[in-house]
């Protein structure tokens, strides 16, 4: 079987002004949204308790939070994954004893169902929690540092800024996600969203590749044609590769759990704007700044000799 | 034609070898078993297995096998048998009087064979097999407090031998400042106070109020002092949960003052901590032979240089001096015993808490000396703190004797003044060591095993529906090559879960998860080859020029476009902990194995069946 029996020749880059439109309205939509809505942050992040119990049968949120509430507890209930299972998340508090609460907490709800059962407790203080915070955010900056110097050194600058612009692109649209579905955003989405900038890269150097192949061959085509032509040509390989890697990711959305929710849904939604934003921000963008054939010419003598296998 | 170097073959097949044997320990799976190791922590030997095996056989207990590692001794039973386990359990705690500390644990069934060779299967995650996770933090500005105050207290004595007048000795905000009656003992005093211990910085000052001097911890000290403190506490909560028995503990320092703790197996997560966390300790000090403590209690008001306590007993007041005589971390060990027919607790000292125990009891014979018994615990809300109370943190001090000291001693002695149970669990306190600076749990996690179970059955169903599908995919769409690219694919992850068995690197959900998403990246390496190879048919180039064309300018792409996915991973690694490591662990053994399997081992399958043949006129791709 085969999509693309001819190399496709979409004119990919002529209508990047209106796509540059959309991503920069995307890219401010979500902004926006991140500081308007603000992301649903998981206690890794906030601190506090998440209690998860398992009921032998469906089990009433309302009831459960009543009991919670009459035993001096202002939690937050909900249904984990199917009604037979609930979630219970605490805020931090001063200095609190965490054992005693999730003691407490499971006391409580046991007055009312003997045979729940506690499956899961995580209690974050809240100083790990900005601690963590920090971290995360210099692991998303120390990889926008290493992969702009990569590219960089391996293309060319106006490649890597471009590269490197369309990596930040996407894990701001993720965000952007998160804050509007408000799915809770744990340690595992940041996890997500590493692995997406990793993955988007992946997607624009493989079109890099082809245009610095394709300015060596081509050397009557003006910047713009070759930047077509190397879309089209790879446009085969990059729909295949998102379409295996989203049939994979999408088994994990639907089998893998409300663990893994977050996660896949951050990975699903990465790999659709990272596919996008490979062609319409890195490729524009590198047009934009003007890439011709020159730039890549003394590069690419370079990578004859050092690249061999 | 292009020649394949039949180096390039025999590299595919060691490899892949090598990965088959390192992956073959996981196909056995799990079953439940017990550790049981000595509890004087000598090495099981085959008297041990013999005593404990007569014990089961005389009981009927059926068990699968029996054998000794790493100075323990490991019973598996039958897949799911925790019945015969649990009998087991307690038929040799019966029949052994309590010889053997006994941990419940997970064996696996691989045969004995593959034991020998010390192969091992993936190390599972707490997410995936239930257990307590902590994360201690460690008040390592108290244990600067403390050893200042031990300082404050060397001073005090020094001065006095050397018969050089003070006014007084104090300690504010970790300068400690000896105020001296003259100036022109300052010379003398300083000099006194220089030997006494390293790493002070001392500073002598002569003003009008008065001649003093200050000393302060150089800030190279107080970091040796701040890392001595939290690698005690680290040693301390190793020894007690050697004494809990627990099987594969994890315990190692996480950042500066961050213990973490990884229990697996452990199903009641407040067991463990109330026997970790219980931060008992002893401090010795002489009881204030002048004041009235009944008058102290009633005016509160407490004479200079000494302090109220009660008795344990009956709740009593007593005044003890400020200066500790010795204290926990002098400690070395500590037995239950009785002496004179009353329990007591047997205790050694350490050389430099002998010696001052030896000079203090010399020159106080006749005086009474108290044994302060001091408990540290976080308040919950509403609890009330009998002892004193900084923020939540309660500190419950209590006198348990204060015997007249009778006659010189040193290194070791007896404590009396606590029942029978008291003075055991209190010695198997004092003998996993003091924790040398309070310590309050700052991260909790844990999983019940049905949860852990469920993680795994998740993620396990998720990778073969994930396989399944790539698998068809592929041969839909690229056919002959396609079934290349699914080949390829499973010894990727034969080779990733061999590297992941012989690293040891534990395996948590996320983990499994990156598995997953890995297997769409690593086709793509393929999907990268066979579009060239497209390419150049598509040109008119013959197939087998177009094979390795296509091999040729794809690998270029595949380094690039691996190098960005790799320095994610990495980074993920460098700043991630616990699960989140466990997915960029996998997710950069993918690269590396997807980058080998499909670079050098799909061309080798590729050449290997197109590669001799005459004539090609035709690809099946």
């Amino acid at each position: 079987m085969e999509f693309f029996h001819k190399v496709t020749t979409y004119p990919f880059m002529h209508t990047r002004r209106a796509w540059y439109g959309v991503s920069i309205a995307a890219v401010i939509a979500s902004i926006v949204l991140l500081f308007w809505h603000g992301l649903n942050l998981g206690i890794d992040f906030t601190g506090g308790v998440v209690l998860e119990f398992a009921y032998p049968a469906p089990v009433n949120i309302e009831q459960t939070r009543g009991a919670l509430s009459k035993a001096g507890f202002e939690a937050q209930v909900q249904h984990f994954g199917d009604d037979r299972s609930i979630m219970v998340r605490l805020l931090p508090h001063q200095g609190q004893d965490v054992n005693a609460v999730s003691a407490a907490v499971t006391d409580a709800l046991k007055k009312v169902t003997p045979e729940v059962e506690l499956r899961r407790a995580e209690v974050v203080g809240a100083q790990v929690g900005d601690e963590l915070t920090n971290q995360g955010g210099l692991a998303v900056l120390f990889t926008f540092i290493l992969i702009g110097i990569y590219t960089w050194f391996r293309f060319q600058w106006k490649m890597g800024v471009s590269a490197v612009v369309a990596t930040l692109h996407d894990p701001l649209l993720i965000f952007g996600f998160f804050a509007v579905t408000q799915i809770p955003f744990d340690l595992s989405c940041l996890a997500a969203i590493l692995a997406v900038i990793g993955y988007s890269l992946n997607d624009t150097v493989v079109v890099f590749d082809r245009v610095r192949e394709n300015f060596h061959s081509m050397r009557k085509a003006s910047p713009e044609a070759v930047m077509d032509a190397s879309i089209n040509q790879t446009l085969s390989r990059t729909i295949i590769t998102s379409g295996a890697t989203l049939l994979t990711v999408g088994v994990l959305l639907v089998e893998g759990g409300e663990t893994l929710r977050g996660f896949s849904a951050a990975l699903t939604i990465g790999i659709l704007v990272g596919t996008y934003s490979s062609i319409y921000v890195a490729g524009a963008l590198a047009l934009d700044l003007k890439l011709n054939a020159r730039d890549l010419m003394k590069i690419e003598r370079e990578k004859e000799v050092d690249a061999m296998p | 034609m292009y020649q394949f170097a039949k180096w390039k073959y025999w590299l595919v097949i060691l490899v892949m070898l090598f990965g088959i044997v390192f992956a073959l320990p996981n196909v056995f799976g799990e079953a439940p078993a017990l550790q049981l190791s000595r509890n004087d922590r000598k090495p099981m030997s085959e008297e041990d297995s013999t005593r404990v095996l007569g014990v089961l056989k005389g009981e009927s207990i059926t068990f699968d096998t029996s054998y000794l590692e790493k100075d323990r001794m490991v019973l598996r039973f039958a897949k799911n048998d925790n019945d015969q386990r649990t009998k087991a359990r307690a038929a040799i705690l019966k029949g052994t009087g309590g010889d053997y500390l006994i941990a419940l644990a997970n064996a696996s069934r691989m045969p004995d064979w593959i034991r020998h060779i010390g192969l091992k299967p993936m190390s599972l995650g707490l997410d995936l097999r239930g257990g307590v996770h902590f994360v201690y933090e460690v008040d390592i500005n108290a244990a600067i407090t403390q050893s200042l105050e031990s300082l404050a207290s060397d001073a005090r004595t020094l001065l006095r031998e050397k018969r050089i007048p003070y006014d007084n000795v104090t300690l504010e905000n970790n300068v400690l400042r000896v105020t001296l009656r003259s100036a022109s003992d300052l010379k003398a005093a300083s000099d006194a106070l220089k030997t006494s211990d390293g790493g002070y910085d001392v500073k002598t000052q002569n003003e009008g109020v008065g001649a003093y001097i200050e000393l302060r911890l150089t800030p190279a000290e107080i970091k040796r002092r701040q890392d001595l403190a939290v690698q005690q506490n680290i040693t301390t909560l190793r020894n007690r949960i050697d004494e809990l028995g627990v099987s594969e503990p994890l315990v190692s320092k996480q950042a500066l003052n961050r213990i973490e703790v990884q229990l697996p197996g452990v199903d009641d997560p407040n067991e463990a901590i109330r026997v970790l966390g219980a931060t008992a300790t002893l401090e010795f000090r002489l009881v204030d032979m002048n004041g009235n403590a009944y008058d102290a209690e009633r005016t509160k008001r407490v004479p200079i240089g000494s302090k109220l306590y009660k008795m344990r007993q009956d709740g009593t007041p007593i005044l003890l001096k400020r200066e500790i005589v010795v204290s926990g971390d002098q400690l070395t060990d500590a037995m239950p015993g009785f002496t004179e027919g009353l329990p007591s607790v047997n205790v050694k000292l350490d050389a430099r808490g002998g010696a001052r125990m030896l000079k203090t009891t010399r020159e106080n014979v006749g005086k009474r000396m108290a044994v302060v018994y001091i408990e540290q615990k976080r308040l919950a809300e509403g609890e009330v703190c009998k002892g004193t109370r900084s923020g939540n943190d309660c500190v419950e001090e209590e006198v348990i004797s204060a015997p007249t000291i009778q006659g010189v001693f040193g290194q070791s002695f007896q404590i009396t003044g606590l029942m029978a149970t008291e003075a055991s669990e209190l010695s198997l306190l004092l003998r996993a060591g003091s924790l040398a600076a309070p310590q309050a749990i700052v991260e909790q996690r844990s999983v019940g095993p049905s949860l852990g179970q469920d993680n795994i059955d998740r993620g396990i169903r998720a990778m073969l529906i994930g396989l399944v599908l790539t698998f068809a995919f592929m041969a839909v769409y690229y056919r002959a090559f396609g079934w290349i690219a699914n080949l390829v694919l499973v010894s990727n992850l034969i080779l990733t879960v061999g590297l992941l068995s012989m690293l040891q690197a534990s395996l948590s959900l996320p983990g499994i998860a990156a598995v997953v998403f890995h297997m769409g990246i690593a086709v793509d390496a393929n999907i990268l080859i066979y579009e060239r190879i497209r390419e150049e048919l598509r040109m008119g180039n013959s197939p087998l020029s177009s094979i390795n064309i296509g091999f040729e300018k794809a690998f270029a792409t595949i380094a690039d476009s691996n190098v960005t996915t790799l320095i994610a991973g990495v980074v993920l690694f460098a700043f991630g902990t616990g699960t989140i490591r466990s997915f960029a662990i996998v997710m950069t053994l993918g690269i590396l194995t997807s980058l080998f399997t499909s670079v050098i081992g799909s061309r080798a399958l590729v050449h290997a069946i197109w590669g001799n043949r005459r004539k090609l006129d035709h690809l099946s791709i």
